[in-house]
């Protein structure tokens, strides 16, 4: 191909990455950063990262992040994973229907969604008194847009699956139940595993859902973040988002690394 | 005898009833409420009524102004225009990915993936660090930074994974019958990368047109996007049924969108079966 | 194993159309035809992989339909093979005995026995992507004899491999289908395979069973066009009946052993049945149009009058090569001449 345009494109694609990573590099200088006020390079310390780590209110958002990642990515995957299959056998009535419809959380854009369930839950309270904001509120709604992400990986999974193997297995002896779990199941696991990661991954980046239906008590960590950007930035939000940004990255080179050795 | 895969439908049963209660009659409810009166302590009270609407479209207690409509040209323009960008900065970077050993290809994509993996919160935020002090900040510049930042990732990942599946030697035959390279481009590789981008197209124009915390963080008082207005309408304002109203029309649009998409689509899946 | 008026439909599609099929204990079976002749479906319907809208299977005297497929006495070579890739070829193996709870010291001893039979014992503990396809069918092969079944199908089993492997794999299936005893059903579309190999054959087109009998049957007496075009080459005449062994065709009159039926009839005569250079009943002046060298034989192309017929030739040690344009006389024997019934 042609040299001088790639060379180009090249320089272009590093402007970039350089230009996605900018804010990246940023939260983490300023998180390393001697200064209370940001700004200029005043010197190295790790006392933001000790702060952080002291502040009850951020361990509490942390412990309830993951609580609610955890929570809402088991059922997620239990219900996206059954979904998967039920829409990757054969054809029945009302499949297009409910392949549409499942699809949608993937969409509506998430204000939308954050409003309908808030609007949801509180006529929900008044006539049935029941559903209080919270915990539990907002794992039902994280569940709801997770539930398509993990049917759509595991039907890419599922869609390379050879389906003579069942046959074979039942030609075998194997019974429904046999034939799933020795044939299909560690076949497709991996699209399940991946699929609880991009469920879980999208869990604990929520803000906006997450913001309207939560109540009293229940605070997660980009909640936390977002009111101390309200209120104006410290360094200790600098230093919690780091630690996120690292376990993102963590995340993402995981998942990357698994991919390729199921491949193989 | 039962044929096998006559069951797989009840397999669905638990995911579409936890959509059905908890995404389509909550939208419903959203649909439902903006045809209600807001009372003055923001409870949501009868008569029904198409108020909100009127008042969308412009008809206020203080005559006719059109600032919902032109909230709403101002988000789709920001959401068209940055995904524009977005599309002319991830084709170069596509390519670019596609022509890297296998090896560094990886590496390049996971680099891609990173930023879209990271909270848009934070990602928004440094944002708002960076520009802070320019005359940029806040307003509609850095609101248009901050999208192009956000979303170019979920453009050039579709992007890329057409570029992998282009079929170069039509491309050489096109420039083997002398096709120009603008040419070539345009009739033998675009056509190929089309659903690509396409999807890439939604997956950055829909969120884009009803972001909420980019311009909340980035936009300040001026650039105030449909996200935005909703936002209020539940926060601040206290006026759920006029919040749902424009909820309502933000849905029907992206509906619209999606519906055209589907067209294109079709007309893309029909043109290359003939 | 009975097969009575076996139906299948896919929408409009009959795959299979009343097709009725007795297979005996210990029968190598081959159904044979063009892909998309129904002979995979049929299969699967003895399998339990799929349910016959009409008719009836009886397997080892037992009405076979309501036994669901993992219960049935009938296990499938698939034509992929269908190695499970998470597990390795012992594993494979030993899947059905493991799917039926036999003891674990049972199934040691069953798997080696059939990893010996089908001579595979050194890769026992190789997954299927490390293994070549010839290996792969060999442990296809394991993995369905360890249950020892009634039935044996196979779907197409050499399809996948190249020509010298087929040959061997063939002369082996053969062999272990004497000394096993079991039924096999064997689908195919190629004739040397099912001639080489069946006790029986079924030719199959378009959903129908059009003519079952053994190997020298359906190429000595095929019934009709098909059976006869599809199963070797074979030079069809149209001709009508003079006398009721005298056939006129277009290129002169022909004598027939067989009385004919008919006032219009079709006979066939084979390539290698036509006589080159003798002249004894049904003498012809035959031009030579074109030659194709083979090896062990010439394969000729022969015009006589208006009418083209395929002929071969050994190619004997002094025989006189036959060129090109030349006339030489042919001979089409009386007693060679079949009648198609249409």
């Amino acid at each position: 191909m042609n040299s001088r345009r790639s060379n180009t494109s090249a320089a272009l694609s590093i402007a970039l990455f350089a230009f996605l990573y900018a804010p990246l590099v940023v939260i983490v200088v300023q998180s390393l950063n001697n200064s209370a006020r940001g700004g200029a390079w005043r010197g190295f310390t790790w006392h933001w990262y000790e702060m952080a780590m002291h502040n009850s209110a951020a361990l509490d958002a942390a412990r309830t992040t993951l609580w609610l990642g955890l929570g809402s990515t088991a059922i997620a995957t239990v219900l996206g994973t059954l979904l998967a299959l039920g829409l990757s056998g054969g054809p029945f009535r009302g499949r297009r229907m409910i392949e549409t419809t499942t699809l949608l959380p993937v969409v509506i854009p998430d204000i939308v969604m954050a409003i309908a369930l808030l609007l949801f839950f509180h006529e929900v309270r008044e006539r049935l008194n029941v559903l209080d904001p919270g915990l539990l509120t907002m794992t039902l709604a994280h569940v709801t847009f997770q539930i398509p992400f993990v049917a759509l990986v595991v039907r890419a999974r599922l869609a390379g699956f050879d389906h003579t193997l069942e046959e074979a297995a039942r030609d075998l002896g194997a019974n429904k139940w046999q034939t799933f779990w020795r044939v299909k199941f560690p076949l497709i696991w991996p699209g399940i595993l991946a699929g609880a990661l991009l469920a879980f991954t999208l869990s604990i980046d929520d803000f906006v859902v997450s913001f309207f239906t939560t109540g009293p008590g229940a605070m997660t960590l980009p909640i936390l973040i977002y009111s101390s950007v309200k209120r104006g930035i410290t360094p200790e939000i600098n230093a919690l988002s780091t630690i996120f940004i690292v376990a993102t990255i963590i995340a993402t080179v995981s998942l990357t690394l698994l991919q390729s050795r199921v491949k193989k | 005898m039962k044929r096998p895969g006559l069951q797989s439908r009840w397999l669905c049963v638990p995911g579409a009833l936890w959509i059905g209660v908890f995404l389509l009659a909550p939208l419903l409810c959203v649909v439902a409420v903006s045809f209600f009166s807001t009372g003055s302590y923001g409870e949501i009270q009868r008569p029904l009524t198409a108020e909100h609407y009127a008042r969308f479209v412009g008809f206020g207690a203080l005559g006719w102004d059109a600032l919902y409509p032109f909230i709403i040209a101002r988000s789709i323009f920001l959401a068209a225009a940055s995904t524009g960008l977005c599309l002319l900065l991830a084709l170069p970077m596509a390519f670019f990915i596609a022509s890297l050993p296998t090896r560094w290809k990886s590496a390049a994509l996971t680099l891609v993936t990173i930023p879209l993996w990271t909270n848009l919160l934070i990602r928004t935020y440094a944002w708002q660090i960076l520009l802070s002090g320019t005359p940029f900040y806040p307003g509609a510049v850095a609101v248009f930074v901050g999208l192009v930042c956000d979303y170019l990732p979920f453009l050039v990942l579709p992007l890329y994974a057409s570029v992998e599946k282009i079929d170069w030697t039509l491309a050489e035959a096109a420039q083997d019958l002398g096709a120009a390279r603008w040419n070539t481009f345009q009739h033998a590789i675009w056509p190929q990368m089309r659903p690509g981008a396409v999807a890439g197209i939604v997956l950055v124009f829909v969120p884009a047109t009803g972001q909420f915390v980019i311009p909340d963080l980035l936009g300040g008082a001026k650039t105030v996007l449909l996200g935005n207005v909703i936002q209020q309408q539940f926060g601040p304002s206290q006026n759920w049924p006029f919040g749902s109203a424009l909820a309502t029309i933000a849905m029907l649009l992206v509906l619209m969108g999606l519906w055209l998409y589907a067209r294109a689509a079709k007309n893309d899946r029909e043109a290359t079966l003939l | 194993m009975d097969a009575v008026g076996l139906v299948r439909r896919f929408g409009d599609v009959i795959a299979l159309d009343h097709v009725s099929l007795s297979i005996g204990r210990g029968e190598f079976f081959s159904l044979l035809g063009p892909s998309g002749c129904g002979k995979t479906t049929f299969l699967r319907i003895v399998a339990g992989l799929d349910a016959p809208d009409e008719g009836t299977l009886v397997i080892g005297g037992q009405d076979a339909l309501p036994i669901p497929a993992h219960r049935r006495a009938v296990n499938t070579v698939f034509q992929s093979y269908a190695l499970f890739p998470h597990m390795n070829v012992e594993e494979n193996v030993a899947f059905g005995l493991r799917m039926k709870r036999v003891p674990r010291a049972e199934i040691q001893t069953r798997v080696r026995r059939a990893l010996d039979l089908t001579q595979i014992t050194e890769l026992a503990a190789r997954k299927p992507h490390q293994i070549s396809g010839g290996q792969k069918q060999r442990v296809a092969l394991a993995r369905a004899l360890i249950n020892e079944p009634e039935v044996l199908l196979l779907d197409e089993p050499l399809g996948a491999l190249d020509v010298k492997l087929r040959r061997e794999l063939q002369q082996e299936l053969h062999a272990l289908q004497r000394r096993l005893g079991i039924t096999f059903i064997h689908v195919t579309h190629d004739q040397d395979e099912a001639l080489g190999l069946s006790d029986r054959i079924a030719v199959m087109n378009a959903g129908r069973a059009v003519q079952v009998g053994s190997a020298n049957e359906i190429y000595e007496k095929p019934r009709n066009r098909f059976v006869a075009q599809f199963v070797g080459g074979c030079n069809l005449i149209d001709a009508t009946r003079r006398e009721t062994h005298i056939a006129h065709a277009s290129f002169g009159e022909l004598r027939v052993e067989r009385e004919l039926p008919s006032e219009k009839v079709t006979l066939a005569i084979r390539p290698e049945r036509i006589l080159l250079g003798r002249t004894a009943a049904n003498r012809f002046d035959a031009c030579v149009v074109d030659t194709t060298y083979t090896g062990a034989e010439t394969q000729l192309v022969l015009r006589i009058g208006n009418a083209t017929l395929k002929a071969v030739t050994i190619n004997n040690a002094g025989a006189t090569p036959i060129r090109i344009g030349e006339t030489i006389p042919v001979n089409i024997p009386p007693e060679a001449l079949l009648v198609l019934e249409d």
